[in-house]
């Protein structure tokens, strides 16, 4: 991103010519990381942001080819969840996030693929296939931004926005091979963002580079009235030439490198702390108790919510609809039998399950119940140690069909990154290193509510010192 | 055997806020279908709920009013089902933590009075209207009402009766219309009533079980409702059958209550918090406030009309149905210091003009209503000629003095000229006179009603008396 504004400015490149070659990249994509793309509505934004460029427009974002993942409502413009029931969906309202990005100058230049409604680790149930690693075609970018993912990594775009629920902007970032922010719960918008599993989702920023995300993140972050759970005060501007991080605490909690931690995602990730003691941190062992747990409260609290929030794709007022159903029962039946892939209603059902009279005081309650108990966990790390570090996940990116029928498996490897949803706390995954096949591999810092700057400037420190972001696939 | 009656009543008031009670659409009835609606109200993807603080302002109003707890902190809960009408497939309201519980409301049972609690108030989004096709096989649904707000108001099962059950819902409806956040109209739905009812043997203390009945849209179809449905229950009863319970819909073509659905079909709503939301709290501060923006409430300016204008319960319970039924009233005192002949005459002929309807709408104002009783007193009419000038004014709006002057209403106090008619009047009826003077003394009032035929009402009552018992017994 810095790189592509700074060549408009320096060099006299228009954006409408990046956008225009852009868009003829995309169109061949072998990733298959994009949904859909604006051609019209780009080109149009690009030659408003040359004429800004002209009269010396200040502000980095101008022209600048953002990608949006497919789950963020753009006017105008499809916005389809990867399903099949929203695959004729056309908002006539923008998310907050892409009315902020318009306003800076960007230019939305296509939405992105992922997992169906967000739900997923791989990209693979997105009704328009699954999107390929561009490290390794045969491989999964991640997911559930894993077009966001890819598209970064592939310099399909110059920065992207996805949505994170247990995981889904780190993981993907982690095996692209690019930076990912997880921000603080209430601190980007969520109007607008179709929603998964409303008191976990947060939009983050996706980029090459910490500093572009946290130019992103600057531009995305605030108050947004439409939105109940955004947080009105608090918010920190992060410093783009680092911090000093001498005499920063960064705690390691052993939970996060016990048994099934591949060994050269662990290798990797202990190398990153040690370039961090390097820098001046100062490492401190904490313990984070209720973590083996966190897994299980998720897929309670999610699935609960999910059942909720896609309660209202029924065939009546917009979306698929079934036809030829014969009575009110049948359309919501055929209608959400054939809009849903199984992913999601196996989800739906286990939703529908714990929220039931009888279970609800068993799951839904006691998982509540131990979402507070990790919170505090958090909050009592947090009094010795300013950063969390640890891996983003177990392995590094694996084959396109290797757990298509495993979807436990697929569940455990968000056991890192859920707990930064549970607690509401931001959480960054960076570049660390490559695994045995070449892969790359991420890792992860936490930080205290809106400490999101903290971990963004961290992250550019040790990308000064360091060049894993800079390998391209 | 004998029974008590056993009946909790549920209210469903709508608010009367400007917008809804999560966007800013139109709260406006009858507007064309979705007009009033928006990506939040339709439920459209990604869009969120933000509360309407008036809406909370109103529910804390009426907690103030019925002396409830006002809940420091408030949580709203999805509860999910699907239905065309529900855009979302989950309405927000509040579960566990509703916004007002453990307050209560007196009502009036002919002269008795008897507390009812009431458990609960919570705040809620109503849902859109299902329209049908009346020839074709097409359903339709209006959202305009989806997202308009609603006041869930529970009452504790402390009712009795039928009787009990209207009065009830009357003194709710009142307060509700006196505080101004509901217009309390059944018919149109904005207030609206689900009643549980069951039957228990004559003191004991275990209850029965119950019926739920929805779809009652008047005064008159709870109280025909729940007469069937108590009789209904006392008929299992009595020849040993057990009351199902279940949810039973009003019929008020056939006037019964039939099956909707059984205890085992009914939803199980899975409520859980609403994440979109954030909990809402409410300080001392907030309900001071609204406490002091509360109007003087039904019972208590009953209270303060009977000790301060020396009315009786009755008078006093009529003149403060409504506010401005009572403004009237106490705009006329401020006239004339004489409560109580304006009190008969709004007792009488204001309400018999009135009806049904709107004081509002009614021509006569305090003020020409006044100096109509002014005429009386000073004698230019008599009282019955005022009811003949009432009306006119209630028909036209005219001011008294016109009407007296242009129908030549204007009374007969000329003595010289009352006896003359008196002296013609008793000339004409020789043998009535006769009987009068031989002791039928009630017969002054047939000489003094042909001296008023003779002058078309217009003679003074007090001195045509006089004069005709002068003449006859002289």
């Amino acid at each position: 991103m810095l790189e592509t504004a700074r060549r408009y400015r320096s060099d006299g490149i228009s954006p409408v010519r990046v956008v225009q070659d852009l868009i003829a990249k995309i169109k061949t994509e072998p990733y298959n990381a994009y949904i859909s793309y604006d051609e019209e509505g780009a080109l149009r934004t690009a030659r408003e942001a040359e004429k800004a460029l002209e009269q010396n427009g200040e502000e980095l974002l101008i022209g600048l080819p953002i990608a949006v993942k497919d789950n963020i409502c753009t006017k105008g413009i499809p916005t389809t969840c990867a399903s099949h029931i929203l695959a004729n969906f056309v908002p006539r309202y923008n998310a907050h996030v892409v009315e902020r990005l318009r306003a800076l100058g960007a230019v939305i230049i296509g939405k992105t693929n992922l997992d169906e409604f967000a739900m997923g680790s791989t990209t693979i149930s997105s009704f328009k296939g699954p999107t390929k690693n561009p490290w390794d075609m045969t491989k999964t970018p991640g997911g559930s931004s894993g077009g966001s993912a890819a598209a970064v990594a592939a310099g399909l775009c110059a920065g992207a926005l996805g949505s994170d629920t247990g995981g889904s902007v780190r993981m993907p970032a982690s095996f692209c091979g690019i930076t990912g922010l997880k921000p603080t719960y209430g601190s980007v918008s969520r109007f607008g963002l179709v929603a998964f599993a409303s008191s976990l989702d947060q939009i983050g920023p996706m980029a090459r580079t910490a500093h572009d995300a946290a130019i992103l993140y600057d531009a995305i972050k605030g108050h947004d009235p439409k939105d109940s759970t955004s947080v009105a005060r608090g918010y920190r501007h992060t410093p783009l030439d680092g911090i000093d991080l001498k005499g920063v605490r960064i705690g390691v909690p052993q939970v996060f490198f016990g048994a099934g931690l591949a060994h050269d995602v662990e290798r990797a990730v202990r190398y990153g702390q040690k370039v961090f003691e390097e820098l001046g941190a100062r490492i401190v062992a904490v313990d984070l108790p209720h973590i083996p747990y966190g897994v299980a409260v998720y897929y309670i609290i999610c699935t609960a919510e999910a059942s909720s929030n896609l309660a209202r794709y029924d065939g009546v007022r917009y979306g698929m609809r079934a036809s030829g159903a014969k009575d009110l029962l049948d359309l919501y039946l055929e209608t959400r039998a054939a809009g849903f892939n199984t992913e999601v209603k196996r989800r739906i059902m286990l939703g529908t399950y714990v929220l039931s009279a009888g279970y609800y005081d068993q799951y839904y309650r006691k998982a509540s119940q131990v979402r507070t108990l990790i919170v505090k966990d958090f909050a009592r790390v947090f009094e010795d140690c300013d950063i969390i570090l640890g891996p983003t996940t177990p392995c590094t990116a694996f084959g396109l069909t290797d757990m298509i029928d495993d979807p436990l498996s697929i569940y455990l490897l968000d056991i890192y990154t859920i707990p930064a949803n549970l607690a509401g706390i931001p959480a960054l995954s960076i570049p660390c290193g490559f695994g045995d096949t070449g892969l790359p591999i991420g890792m992860q810092l936490m930080a205290p509510a809106f400490r999101d700057d903290l971990l963004l400037s961290a992250g550019i420190a040790f990308q000064d010192v360091t060049n894993f972001h800079r390998v391209k696939p | 055997m004998e029974y008590d009656v056993v009946i909790g009543l549920e209210v469903h008031a709508q608010l009367l806020t400007r917008t809804k009670i999560f966007c800013a659409c139109s709260t406006n009835f009858g507007d064309a279908p979705n007009t009033n609606t928006c990506p939040v109200c339709m439920g459209m993807p990604g869009v969120l709920p933000v509360l309407n603080g008036k809406v909370v302002d109103f529910g804390i109003k009426l907690g103030l009013a019925i002396h409830a707890n006002i809940a420091p902190r408030n949580v709203f809960a999805r509860k999910n089902y699907f239905y065309p009408d529900l855009p979302k497939g989950y309405q927000i309201t509040q579960y566990e933590y509703p916004l007002c519980t453990k307050g209560y409301l007196d009502i009036d049972l002919k002269g008795e009075t008897k507390r009812i609690g009431i458990t609960r108030i919570h705040m809620e989004e109503d849902a859109g209207k299902l329209i049908h096709d009346d020839c074709g096989p097409n359903s339709y649904v209006d959202y305009n009402r989806a997202g308009v707000p609603l006041l869930e108001i529970v009452s504790e099962p402390h009712i009795a009766g039928t009787y009990e059950a209207v009065a009830y819902l009357k003194a709710l409806r009142q307060l509700l219309v006196y505080l101004e956040i509901c217009d309390g109209n059944m018919e149109m739905g904005s207030f609206r009533c689900d009643t549980n009812v069951s039957l228990k043997p004559k003191g004991s203390t275990a209850f029965g079980i119950r019926t739920e009945i929805k779809n009652l849209n008047s005064f008159r179809n709870v109280q025909k409702a729940l007469d069937h449905e108590i009789a209904r229950h006392r008929q299992i009863l009595e020849t040993g059958g057990e009351v199902v319970q279940e949810t039973r819909l009003w019929d008020a073509v056939q006037g019964v209550t039939q099956s909707m659905r059984s205890k085992e079909e009914s939803h199980d709503y899975r409520y859980f918090p609403e994440p979109d939301l954030i909990p809402l709290d409410i300080g001392t501060a907030w309900t001071e406030t609204m406490r002091r923006t509360l109007p003087e409430l039904p019972f208590e300016k009953r209270a303060r009309f009977m000790h301060q204008y020396d009315l009786i319960f009755y008078d006093a319970d009529v003149l403060t149905q409504t506010r401005a039924l009572a403004d009237y009233f106490e705009r006329c005192v401020q006239l004339l210091p004489a409560p109580k002949d304006i009190c008969n005459w709004i007792m009488t002929e204001v309400l018999r003009i009135l009806k049904e309807g709107d004081i509002a709408d009614l021509k006569v104002t305090p003020e020409m209503l006044i100096r109509l009783i002014k005429r009386i007193n000073d004698g230019t009419i008599s009282g019955r000629i005022a009811k003949e000038v009432f009306d006119a004014m209630a028909d036209t709006g005219t001011a008294p003095e016109e009407i007296i002057q242009a129908r030549g209403l204007v009374q007969i106090s000329d003595e010289t000229h009352l006896r003359e008619v008196a002296r013609s009047v008793i000339a004409a009826n020789p043998k009535e006179v006769e009987s009068y003077r031989k002791g039928k003394t009630g017969l002054l009032a047939f000489f003094v009603g042909q001296v008023m035929k003779a002058t078309k009402g217009q003679a003074n009552p007090t001195l045509t008396n006089a004069v005709v018992k002068e003449l006859l017994e002289s």
